[in-house]
């Protein structure tokens, strides 16, 4: 069993909120007294993962479970989901456009961030049906 | 340098949070690319950027940077504001441009950091 279990609705018409999720998640590690550079990778990698649901997939949920020894993140969506999952990890590989761009994002960095800072990242994709990712963050 | 010095250099003023104005700051990131803040910076505390949207302050939320300067003069918005303030980020808004920020605080000794 996990020691803090949260859900969340990630709302995928309102770019400006995106974030509010990992917000919550943040402070919970906090309150939990996880060391700060473990809160950074799991606000990272979430953060990043959110803002992709957002723009690229319509919104979706948050599912968080923090263990005494690490997080485990999954961000689920109905998207229009990922053909080429090796693809979509390339450095700046991104098909934002151009209005996602002049947000601040969609440089291509999301996915190879939410790798780098996560532990274990897992993807499950089907074309038309949706997305589901696993961030799995083992607290040092 | 302390983020009163960051504003008087920059010719700034100081929109919330100026209570930790003695607050210090050691290295700075100038990016208009959250994704680059997000994948680059390690310990800079001082967020320069020409984006002026909500998602600047949840990016530097989650560095646990504590300072952000708009340059340009790009005016956040209250809500922009409202989050800042809640979450502890000074927020400095200058006329300067990108580069010539940079220049003078970098010329003023800050660094860019790790
Ligand atoms: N949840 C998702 N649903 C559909 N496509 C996605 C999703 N997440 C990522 N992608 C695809 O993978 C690409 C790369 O993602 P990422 O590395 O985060 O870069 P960016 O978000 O900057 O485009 C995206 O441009 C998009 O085509
Ligand atoms: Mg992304």
């Amino acid at each position: 069993m996990s020691a803090l279990h949260l859900e969340f609705d990630v709302a995928g018409d309102n770019f400006l909120s995106a974030g509010s999720a990992t917000d919550r998640v943040k402070n919970e590690l906090r309150k939990l007294g996880v060391s700060s550079a473990d809160i950074r990778r799991v606000a990272i990698s979430m953060y990043e993962g959110e803002i992709n649901m957002v723009i690229h997939a319509g919104g979706g949920k948050a599912i968080v479970d923090i263990y005494v020894d690490k997080s485990v993140v999954k961000l689920i969506d109905h998207g229009k989901g990922i053909k080429d999952i090796e693809l979509a990890m390339k450095p700046g590989y991104s098909t934002a456009n151009e209005e996602i761009r002049n947000l601040g994002f969609g440089a291509g960095m999301g996915l190879p961030n939410m790798k780098k800072y996560a532990d274990e990242l897992i993807i499950e994709s089907e074309v038309g049906k949706g997305t589901t990712v696993t961030m799995i963050v083992n607290f040092s | 340098m302390k983020i009163k010095d960051v504003a008087e250099i920059l010719q700034g003023e100081i929109l919330c949070c100026e209570e930790q104005a003695d607050r210090e700051v050691q290295a700075a990131c100038g990016s208009d690319m959250m994704s680059d803040v997000l994948a680059y910076v390690k310990d800079q505390a001082l967020l320069i950027t020409g984006l002026c949207n909500p998602q600047v302050i949840r990016t530097a939320v989650m560095m646990d940077m504590i300072c952000i300067a708009f340059v340009r003069g790009k005016e956040p918005t209250a809500e922009m504001i409202e989050l800042a303030r809640a979450k502890g980020i000074t927020i400095i808004r200058t006329p300067r441009r990108m580069f010539s920020a940079c220049g003078l605080l970098y010329s003023a000794g800050l660094k860019s950091g790790k």
